[in-house]
């Protein structure tokens, strides 16, 4: 029961922390605006689709994802400011698991970060990309989804960091190629990418995420280029989620 | 009755560094334990090792009859911490951040309301505990902080170094609160500082520690007794060469020098003062002052150590932070 509790309260302050930078709330509807109308409108010609698919729709998941992956890893940051200010003690000798203090971290910061997901959605909707608002409701639990895997690896990296400027650095080293290499700006297959772009592609798991969500949000338009059928995306992504929540309780476990 | 805390030969080193070593302490209920110790004696690794955070090298302890290592958890849900460091998230309210310790500590949800309101009430923070942290003062914030370790009714409370960095006048108020806090919630506290007058006024009991050992642990009444007689403070301007003279004539080395002056405690002072005069006249050694008072926890640790506790800490600064305190001071 206090470990029920203990998580709660720890997920309840990093909401409160969220919705009290307004400043970040506000900023974050200006990247995917960007995404979505000045670089789509420039690359739509650049990429071979389907006749019922536009490139406007493409990427509107593919931002989703990418704005989940940024803010996901910007999470970490609070663990060391945490550190920094010292709060993690307080939090650290509390009589709750490692466990409980690692997943009421992950679950309230993924929670930020599918609401800056959200806010990507309804833009894309407000801009007038034609896609069935119904779609919102299977495409939340999978950016849920996604968000706990790379929620994690942010956490997991600020464990072991000791300040905010090698934070920073390293979250540049993994944002981009996980970015670039999730096929959130373009179509994995169909097109002629080179074969070690695909390959590489593969074994990273926002892939996944992001194929999951056009299969969602595109339906049957999306079939002939998926990556895997729904099942196989959403299977990837909680085995990655699996695997990350074990690294991250020992993580967390190790961190003084 | 059982010890509050009991440690046996608790023991804990980083590489060939002993930063506790063998310490024996026992420590009965109801009462304040001062740890007292320049920077550096291991005052905070003995504070962290009893509170769970750290685990000792060897020996053992046990706080309120929980070991520290075995039954870790029962140890952190029956002690109170207050940090060295600040340790508040300050982009909450006071309230939120109490809520938050009864929620981390389980404090059952029916209970929290109440508890929090007579905490808040206790450290006069109830016009400010809507407010955000990051708008409250130093002293302020200290107080937030033993009330927040009192939130889920301890029986020990631990206090490291808790005035460090606050004014004289949030000093004497905490003090106050720790004092009140004691006899109210009948608590055992723990404290550690480096400061002499604190160490005083607050404890039962006292140790000092240097290098990891306890030098000597006694009250503060028994321990300024031990030194059974006054202090006189001279100023000269041939410090070393007075001092030799004295101590000759002493035949005892009991004297220390201390920020340029020469301290010597003796029995009688009043006896003692003509006789160094005269020692200084006869060998052309001009006196600029003569001072005569009774000892202080200042020259316990003195005498216990042989060198002063300010001393002490400035030299442990070496380089950039060196720089930087003495450019605070």
């Amino acid at each position: 029961m206090s470990e029920v509790r203990g998580f709660y309260t720890l997920w309840l302050r990093e909401i409160k922390r969220f919705y009290r930078d307004r400043t970040r709330l506000v900023t974050s509807f200006i990247q995917p605006l960007l995404w979505l109308v000045i670089f789509a409108a420039a690359f739509a010609t650049r990429f071979v689709l389907p006749a019922n698919l536009n490139y406007q729709q493409v990427i509107l998941p593919g931002i989703i994802g990418q704005t989940l992956l940024f803010t996901a890893m910007f999470m970490g940051i609070n663990v060391i400011w945490d550190k920094e200010f010292g709060f993690m003690k307080e939090i650290l000798v509390a009589p709750i698991s490692r466990f409980t203090i690692f997943l009421g971290k992950m679950v309230g910061d993924s929670t930020d970060a599918l609401l800056q997901g959200i806010i990507v959605f309804v833009i894309g909707l407000a801009l007038g990309i034609p896609i069935s608002p119904i779609t919102f409701l299977y495409a939340l639990p999978i950016m849920l989804l996604i968000t706990f895997g790379l929620v994690s690896i942010g956490l997991v990296i600020a464990s072991f960091m000791g300040n905010l400027e090698g934070f920073g650095a390293i979250q540049t080293f993994v944002n981009l190629p996980l970015f670039f290499l999730s096929g959130a700006l373009f179509p994995l297959k169909g097109g002629s990418l080179p074969s070690w772009l695909t390959a590489v592609a593969a074994w990273n798991p926002l892939t996944y995420g992001v194929d999951a969500l056009r299969n969602v949000t595109l339906g049957a338009a999306w079939t002939p280029l998926q990556i895997q059928p729904l099942w196989i995306d959403i299977g990837v992504v909680a085995f990655f989620d699996g695997i990350m929540i074990v690294v991250g309780t020992w993580a967390f476990t190790r961190m003084k | 009755m059982p010890h509050a805390i009991e440690t046996r030969q608790l023991t804990k080193t980083y590489g060939s560094l002993k930063a506790v070593d063998s310490l024996d302490i026992s420590v009965d209920p109801g009462e304040i334990f001062g740890l007292l110790g320049p920077n550096g004696a291991g005052k905070t690794t003995v504070v962290s090792m009893l509170c769970t955070i750290l685990k000792p090298t060897s020996g053992s302890a046990t706080v309120n009859g929980f070991d520290i290592v075995r039954e870790a958890n029962k140890v952190r849900k029956s002690i109170g911490i207050v940090f060295q460091d600040p340790s508040i998230d300050d982009r909450l309210t006071g309230r939120e951040n109490l809520f938050m310790h009864a929620n981390l500590f389980g404090v059952p949800a029916s209970e929290q309301k109440e508890r929090i309101n007579r905490i808040l009430k206790l450290v006069e923070l109830e016009d400010r505990a809507d407010d955000l942290l990051r708008t409250y003062s130093g002293g302020m914030r200290r107080r937030l902080e033993l009330g927040r370790g009192l939130i889920h009714y301890p029986k020990v409370l631990f206090l490291d170094e808790p005035t460090v960095g606050l004014d004289p006048q949030t000093r004497d108020h905490i003090w106050k609160y720790i004092k009140e806090l004691k006899q109210t919630h009948d608590i055992t506290v723990v404290l550690t500082t480096h400061y002499m007058d604190e160490a005083d006024r607050l404890s039962d009991q006292i140790a000092i520690m240097d290098h990891g050992k306890i030098v000597v642990l006694d009250t503060p009444q028994k321990l300024k007794e031990t030194l059974e007689g006054d202090v006189i403070t001279v100023r000269a301007n041939n410090i070393q060469a007075l001092s030799d003279l004295v101590n000759k004539w002493l035949g005892l080395n009991q004297t220390h020098i201390v920020d340029g002056a020469l301290e010597i405690t003796v029995r009688s002072g009043k006896a003692v003062m003509p006789r160094i005069m005269e020692l200084a006249t006869q060998n052309s050694i001009y006196v600029e002052s003569i001072l005569l008072r009774e000892p202080n926890l200042e020259d316990v640790f003195l005498h216990y150590t042989g060198k002063s506790i300010r001393e002490d800490t400035s030299k442990e600064l070496h380089g950039a932070s060196a720089a930087r305190r003495r450019a605070i001071k």
